[in-house]
Formats: C-alpha cells, structure tokens, sequence
C-alpha cells in the first residue's frame, strides 16, 4: 500500500515487457537444445569415428566418403527419389480431382469427406500390416481373384523387387490424398465467386473456367501441398518398415531406413550420422526459402 | 573461418561428451532379485529353451524380467540393446551373437565372467572357435549357449519317399532332387526372402563350391583375391540354379514359415541351421522317421557355426553382479547345456558330453561338430556374424539380397561383393 | 464462397457420373479397413481358404480376445492391453502439455510481438520439418541421463518437445486473425497478460484447440520412430508392440489376430477422426493451418 502508485506502475510495466518473453522461454530453449543442439551433435558425429557408440576422435569427411561410396546409399537415394516424385505427383493431382468433385454440392460430402480422409488417421504401421496383407500374393487381392474365377490375375509388386517400392507408394498415397484434398478444399472454399460468374457469363465451359480461373488461383495451396508431402516422403519411415522392411533385398530401402539400419544394427554411427545431416540439408533447402518467404507474407 | 567453426564446436561439444560418457549417470537397479534379458528368442523352440534358463533361475529364487524383441534374427533387438546403452540404462543381460560381445568388451561395458569360467574348467570344455568369441583380452566375457551349425539341409522324408528321392551325395544330385519336387508340383527349395537368409544358403553354397579353405580365405579372412576369383563367380552361378527352386512368394518370408512349408509337404527341402529342427519336433515329428536331416551336398566335412552367447553387463549392484555369475553358471554347466540343446535344437558348446540324449539329428550334429572342431574345419557363419564384423556382414548382405532379387550377372556379384567388402573394412 | 457451386450446373448425366466416380473413390478408401475388419473376425481356416472380400462365414471374437489379452508377443503372452494402456499414458499428457506450450507461444509471438519474434517462429516452426533421425542419437543419450530412458515418461518429453512446432504454428495462425483491437482494448482496462489470454483468447480458441488436439493426438499415438528407438519390453506404445506381434511368428501367421491387433492400434484414432473430423475439417478450411 506504501509504494507509490507509479513505481508499482513501473514495476508491473517491467513484468508485463518481459513475461511473454518468459512465457516463451521454456519453449524456445527446449526447441534450442532438442532440436539444434542435437542438429550439432550429430553433425560433429558424422565427422568422427563413431562406430557402435559415439567415438569424439576427429575423422574428417572419412565418413562422408564412406556414405557416398555405399551400395545401399545409391539404392536408397534412388528409391527416394522415385518415391518422392510419384508420391507428390499422385497425391496432388488425386487431392486436387476428389477436392473439384467434392466442391460441386455434393449431398453426402461430410460422410465423404470423412472417408477420404479416414487413413490420415491410421498409423503407418497398423496400414503397413494391413497393405502387406493385401498385397501378399498367396493371401490377399490375387487369391482373392484367382478365387473368384480370374485365374490369370497377377499381382505380386509387394515381392518384386524393381516394383516392390510402387507398392509402397500406393498406400502411402491412399494414406495422405485425404489431407491434401482437404487443403485443395479450403483453397477452392476461398475463392472469389466474381470473376468465376464473370466467365459463366461470358459462356465459357466448367472446364476452362477450372483451367484459366479456379486452378491458377490456388497456386499457393499447390506450394503448401508440396512442401507438406516432400518433406514427409523424406521422412517416411514407418510404413517401409511395417510393409516391406527394405525389402526385398534392399530394394525398398530409403534414407530413412538406411539411417536406422546403420545407425542401430551395423555398428557405423558415423555414416548413419552423415545420412542423418544430408537427409536435414535436403529438407532444409526446400523448407526455408518457404518459411521464409511464408513469414514474410504474413503481416508485412 | 572453418577452424574457428571447428574449435567453436568441439568446445561446445567435447564438454558435452565428457559429461555423457561420464559414470556418475550410472543405472539404477532393476529391481528385487531381477534379470532383465534382452533376446530374440519369440518363436517355439527358442522360447522353450529360454523357458528353461527362467526356471532354473527361478529354482535359485531369481526374478525374471523378459525383454523379447522380435524380428530379423537380432537386428532389432540389437538396436534396442544400442539404445539402452547410449542411454546409460542397460539390461542385466543380453542374448548376442558373433562379434556383438567382442564390441561391447571393447566398450568395456561388460562384466568379466573369468571366475565362473576357471570354476567350470571353460577353457577345457568349449572348443577354441567358440572361445575366440567368447573371450576378449585372454577374459571370458560371455557364456556360449550351444552351438548350431547352418550347413543342414531338412527334408520331407515322405516325399522323398513318394518320389523315390536318395539322400543326395552331390550337388548334382542335390539338385536333380529339386528338380523332381518341382516336376511333381511341389516347390524344391523352401525359401525365406530375407537378407540374412540368403546369407545363410549362400554361404553354403559356396562351402559346398569352394570347400572348407577357400570359404575360410574368402568369408572369415576376406581375401579380396577369394572374393572376386572365378570359384566366388561359379558359386553365384550355382546359388543361382538353386534360387530356381524356391516359390515366388519367398520374400520377405519368415525361416519359420518356410520350415512349415517343409512341414506341410508344400516343399521339399530347405537349407537352415539347426533350430529349424525344433519346429519339427514341436510339430510333433520324429527325425529320419518324418523328416531328414542331413549336411548340405558338398559340406560334409566341414561346420559353419553360430552359437548364442549371454553377455553381461557392468552393474555397481552387488545383488545384481551376483545374480549375473549364477546366470553364467548355470548357461555353463552340464546339464543346462544338454537341456537347452535338446529344446532348441542345437549341439551343447561343451565338448566334454555324451551325445545319447540327443535326437539322431543332433547325435551325427554333435559328433560333426566334434570332429570339425579337432580338424580346423569348425568354422564361423558369415550369415550370423561368425566369419565377420557387423559392417562387413551386412555388406555381404546387401549384395547378396540383391543377386538374389534381381538378374545380376555373377561376375558382377563378385565383383561387387569384393569392392563392399573393401568399402565396409575402410 | 464454394467455386464448385458457382460453377454447378444441372446436368442429370454428369451428376450421376460425378456420384458414380466418388462412390468408386470412396469404395477404394474404405476397402483395406473393411478387409482387415472382416479378416479379424474370421477363423484362420477360412482366411486360407482365400476370398478376402467375403464375410466371415462363422463370426469369431477370438481374434479381438486374443489380441487384447493372450497373443504373445515374444515370450510374453498377454496381448497388446499394457501396450495401449502406454499409449494413453503417453498420448494423454504429450498432447496437453505441448497443447498449452504452443497456446502460449502463438498467444506471445502475434499479441506481445517483441524484436526478433519472427526468427523466434521461424527457429520453432522449422522443427516440425527436421528429420527426426538427426535426433535419435543425442535424445537416446539424453534420456539415459535424465534417468527416464526406456519409460512413457521419456516418450512424453519427447513428443512435447517435438510437437511444440506444430502447435505453436496452429494457435499463432489462428490468433494473428484475432483482432488486436480486443486485446488492445483489453490493455487499455488494465487487464495482465495472462487474464487477456483466458478471458478473452481462450474462449475464442475452440476450434483451433480442436485441431490441435486431432492433430497431435494422431501424430502421438501412431509415433513408431521414437516408440521403437527408446523404448522396449513393457514401456512400449501400441505401434511398436503391433509391429513386434506381426513379427513374431510361430510357424502359423495368425493373420486374424494381427489384423485384430492393428485394428486395436487405430480404434481410438479412428474414432477421434469419425467424431470430431469435421471440426478438424472446419479448422482447416478457416485457413488455421496453413501447411
């Protein structure tokens, strides 16, 4: 009661300027520590010794040369390559096509929408289990239609290995089409009705005035799509995993796997650490200038 | 510039390091009179022969805290075991194979089990290709469980009996076998599409190819000149005419399913190791009566080994360091060794024992071993880590996955398998 | 403003072939949940009969019993219940925690806007996207160090601090299209930092915090990367202990119980999705989420 009103003034003005910064503290530090502290760590491994356990002894680019001269490296960068491209294309020309459909006043687009987007929910692993299963050629969809009187029907991508990886681009695709689709909504929900009545009036046909007016204006939503699903391709990791192991062969192998599988059962933690920091400077490349650019946007 | 980057990060890092690598985090105890075991073992035979360790140390009024991680004959356990250790928490004991126990003795993460050892007379009783692996540093830092070899072929007697199938002496009876199998609509070769599986054929193939020396230079001494010579390349070419009698629906396949394959008479034959006989007697099958069981065409004289080894880990806890020697002792003794062996399938790693309560598979096994193990022909399986480190084994794995799934020509295969090979040593 | 019904037209054919072509869609989406449905409820012996389309001629609870309470994953022979019991245990605090941290984060860096604050985002916002194997290695050891290695209480801390990008990206959209004018108004009556933030942003924030929660309830439960990397035995989330059951096999692949298992793993993500998808739905499209 004794302190005057305008010190009190002041001290609670000092508190009010520093505790958001307070509030945001634990955040910030947590991130700084888990996320970049880490990102150094494991870039300093990968210029060390590191075999089974870390190994501080300096080591050079001996195990940046030893990731580049790897067999399975090759495979892997190739697979994810082949994966990331399909996977990207596939799911936003499909999200983009259920989203047009969806968008045309459809009377059960809550219960379809529901259903497209359904797998999102589901762990890759428990899909992996069930894709794996209706794959199988002795079990799944080629028995189902050999036994149905198709007895020509062949389908045994899941265990060959130059196909074995479209398998998995398939389910991971029938995983995300959901969300991308839905993004491609929000887009469509958002665009300005004017200039698409202008063109009606005009006479121009659904299509064209989709080709020229809709689709052109979504080109933002078409950036999210992809930053969203490249970075996601880069990182998959469980549904390799629950569907085909690598497999067969190394013929499924991605960064991903490589990574885990050097890292935890061959003993070359400094190669796996290398895989770690250029699969982190693939990404890095490709989400940054977005940030960056999605941040300045924002509010200039 | 990039030498102060350097020096800014090491001293950021090398404080860090200290400090992780410290002991002052050391583990806390796993609990009352517990042993936590790391292992593999999921599947029939192999669980009741563990079943086996729990009871007796159940008998001795030892806790049994199992920690199973199933899946590619280790691989997965082996990264969870990295983990724990990374992160200063490991178990009581683990379930290791090859060159996994001479990493962690490097590591000195181990606890040395050299009184059991003398007690039990270790250097007497387990034959010394079991002890290069045992042993670290002239100390024992593991209890070898058994030994099983990979050079059986297992067959279905019935079949062979239905299409007038002799236990072939040759590969080209071998061979000409499958090709009567497959004739009759059955598959010749039960196959398991999975990298260490392939190895495992593989590596019979070419013992049965080059002969006891020559897989000697090439798989444990890794004679670059052994792997990429014309006996390597002919050696694909035979494994290759015997991937014509595996099914399609092989990758990706369990061992165990394809023994069942073997089982159901779907299949005639199918190269393994020794547990494969333990799904047998569990489906309640009698050797030479229901099934056969015999070594690979070409190997008769020499064994490629594995054998499960129990590692120990460092503990402060005197209750645990205890419990640690009896769990020792126990794998150690006699009777345990017949015990397991005769669950899971396999020979006792002790030389010193008779081979009557054995099943006649494990009886020629044993003796084999034996013999094997007097003539220098006891040698380590590169598919389980025996021949070679983990890097250089899973080198050989990839390439010989891929010769297996795809068309490489086989003088490619060796010529890659030489240059993995150099690439996983440097 | 949908552009599609400004665009809609009545044409009796097209419609139809616009139905036809969702109903084939969404035939295509529902068929592995419906087969892995129908595979857990049959008797192993008419899995190998073959059709996998068809119902179950006998009905059997079996597999669901078995899977919840006697399959055996490795030696242990109590089905997947502990497991998903540690998924709740771990999804339940991770998903309220790194809730509240990212509420807080956005509610700071769009109202009490500080220098620098858009590098402060952008440094969070960037861990949604880092490929978590740069972590693995580091947070293996770090766990060991705070003593909570191989427990739910390590995979909590774990997926708080990596969720805190994706909900602070969640409320920090939402609440830049809060008006400022409220909360200066607010300011001005001499309300504190934290009485605006509940009394008036909270409030307001129900369907962000719906997303928020869908979202990393979703991503929590299905984790399997740092499940299976710091984890093992009985402290092991539902994903890793699926994967291990489909795994360990005993001669016979009982698919039944497997596909009853995963079915056991996506029940209560799948419920959150039928329940409350269409808020999660309604949040995206009001542009909360931008990618």
């Amino acid at each position: 009661m004794s302190t005057p009103p305008s010190l009190r003034g002041g001290a609670r003005e000092r508190l009010q300027h520093w505790l958001p910064r307070l509030v945001l503290s634990p955040s910030f530090v947590l991130v700084l520590f888990f996320v970049y502290g880490f990102i150094l760590w494991t870039t300093y491994i990968s210029f060390s010794n590191s075999g089974m356990l870390p190994d501080y002894t300096w080591a050079g680019t001996r195990q940046w040369s030893r990731l580049w001269s790897s067999w399975t490296w090759g495979i892997a960068l190739h697979n994810i390559w082949v994966f990331g491209l399909l996977y990207i294309v596939t799911c936003t020309a499909l999200g983009l096509l259920l989203a047009i459909l969806l968008d045309q006043r459809i009377r059960a687009e809550g219960a379809l929408r529901t259903i497209y987007l359904y797998p999102m929910a589901l762990s890759f692993i428990v899909t992996g289990t069930a894709w794996q299963w209706f794959l199988n050629p002795g079990l799944g969809l080629e028995r189902t239609m050999h036994s149905l009187g198709w007895e020509s029907f062949s389908f045994n991508w899941l265990i060959d290995a130059n196909m074995a990886i479209y398998t998995v681009v398939i389910a991971a695709v029938w995983q995300a089409t959901g969300f991308i689709m839905a993004m491609f909504l929000a887009g469509l929900r958002g665009i300005d009705g004017e200039m698409i009545k202008a063109a009606q009036i005009d006479g121009a046909p659904t299509w064209k005035i989709y080709g020229r007016i809709i689709i052109p204006q979504l080109r933002p939503v078409f950036l999210s799509a992809i930053v969203v699903l490249a970075h996601l391709a880069i990182k998959s990791f469980d549904l390799i995993v629950a569907m085909t192991g690598g497999g067969p062969g190394n013929a499924t192998a991605v960064p991903a796997t490589f990574m885990y599988s050097y890292a935890f059962s061959r003993n070359e933690m400094g190669i796996a650490a290398a895989s770690a920091v250029f699969m982190l400077a693939v990404i890095a490349a490709l989400i940054i200038p977005y940030l960056y650019s999605e941040l300045r946007e924002s509010r200039s | 510039m990039t030498i102060m980057f350097n020096k800014c990060l090491m001293a950021g890092v090398i404080p860090l390091a200290i400090a992780l690598s410290s002991t002052a985090f050391a583990q806390e105890s796993t609990g009352k009179g517990e042993v936590e075991v790391l292992n593999w073992w999921t599947s029939g035979g192999e669980a009741k022969a563990l079943g086996a360790l729990k009871d007796q140390l159940a008998d001795d009024g030892i806790g049994w805290q199992n920690m199973p991680v199933a899946g590619g004959a280790g691989t997965n356990a082996m990264a969870v075991l990295r983990s724990r250790i990374t992160s200063n928490n490991p178990p009581t004991a683990a379930q290791v194979l090859g060159y996994d126990a001479q990493d962690w003795a490097d590591r000195d993460a181990l606890s040395s089990l050299d009184d059991v050892a003398s007690a039990g007379n270790w250097d007497e009783v387990f034959p010394q290709p079991i002890q290069h692996f045992a042993k670290s540093d002239g100390h024992w830092i593991a209890a070898p469980f058994e030994i099983h070899s990979t050079n059986w072929v297992w067959a279905n007697k019935s079949m062979m009996d239905e299409l007038g199938i002799q236990q072939p002496g040759s590969w080209e009876e071998f061979m000409a076998s499958m090709k009567k199998a497959q004739d009759a609509g059955h598959t010749g070769l039960a196959y398991g599409g999975q990298p260490w599986q392939d190895a495992t054929v593989f590596e019979n193939v070419v013992l049965a190819t080059g002969g006891a020396d020559f897989y000697r230079r090439a798989m444990i001494d890794l004679d670059p000149e052994a792997l990429d010579s014309d006996t390597m390349i002919r050696s694909f070419d035979r494994f290759r005419e015997l991937l014509q009698y595996k099914d399609d629906n092989s990758p990706g396949r369990d061992w165990n399913l394809a023994t069942a394959m073997v089982i159901n008479g779907d299949a005639l034959y199918q190269i393994m190791g020794d547990w494969a006989k333990g799904e047998f007697l569990n489906a309640g099958l009698e050797p030479e009566q229901d099934f056969m069981c015999f070594r690979t065409p070409g190997t008769q004289d020499a064994v490629t080994f594995n054998s499960d080894l129990m590692i120990m880990f460092k503990n402060d806890n005197d209750q645990q360091q205890a419990m640690q020697r009896t769990m020792a002792e126990i794998i150690g003794s006699p009777e345990f060794q017949m015990t397991f062996s005769q669950l899971k399938g396999s020979v006792p790693a002790r030389t010193d024992l008779l081979a009557d309560k054995l099943d006649a598979c494990a009886q020629r096994g044993y003796e084999q071993a034996k013999a094997a193990a007097e003539s220098d022909t006891l040698m380590g399986s590169m598919a389980h880590g025996y021949a070679a480190p983990a890097s250089v084994k899973n080198a050989v794995f990839d390439i010989v996955s891929s010769f297996v799934n795809s068309d490489m020509p086989s003088d490619v295969a060796a010529e890659q398998l030489a240059m993995v090979v150099q690439g996983a040593r440097s | 403003m949908s552009a599609g019904a400004t665009v809609a037209r009545r044409n009796t054919l097209g419609r139809a072939l616009l139905y036809a072509v969702l109903a084939v869609f969404a035939i295509l989406y529902l068929m592995p949940l419906y087969v892995m449905l129908v595979t857990s409820f049959k008797p192993l012996e008419e899995i190998h009969q073959g059709n996998m389309l068809a119902l179950p001629d006998t009905w059997t609870f079996a597999p669901w019993r078995e899977a919840w309470g006697s399959a055996c994953i490795g030696l242990e022979c109590s089905g997947v219940h502990g497991y998903f019991f540690n998924s709740i245990k771990i999804v339940v605090p991770a998903v309220l925690i790194s809730g509240l941290l990212g509420a807080f984060n956005g509610y700071v860096l769009t109202k009490w806007r500080f220098r620098g604050h858009k590098i402060v985002f952008g440094l969070i916002l960037f861990s949604c996207f880092i490929p978590f194997q740069i972590i693995l290695l580091p947070m293996a050891r770090v766990l060991g160090i705070l003593h909570i290695a191989n427990s739910t209480t390590g995979l909590v801390l774990v997926h708080i601090v990596y969720g805190i990008g994706f909900t602070t990206l969640f409320f920090r959209n939402f609440y830049e299209s809060f008006p400022d004018e409220l909360v200066r108004a607010a300011k001005l009556d001499g309300a504190g930092f934290f009485t605006i933030f509940f009394r008036i942003l909270l409030p307001a924030s129900v369907p962000i915090i719906v997303v928020t929660i869908i979202w990393q309830f979703t991503n929590v439960w299905n984790d399997f990367l740092f499940g299976v990397s710091f984890t093992s035995g009985d402290s092991a989330p539902i994903t890793v202990a699926l994967n291990n059951l489909v795994n360990s096999s005993t001669g016979v692949k009982a698919y039944n119980v497997n596909m009853a298992a995963a079915m056991v793993a996506a029940v209560p993500t799948l419920i959150v999705y039928i329940l409350a998808g269409k808020y999660f739905l309604r949040g995206l499209m009001s542009g909360s989420v931008k990618g």
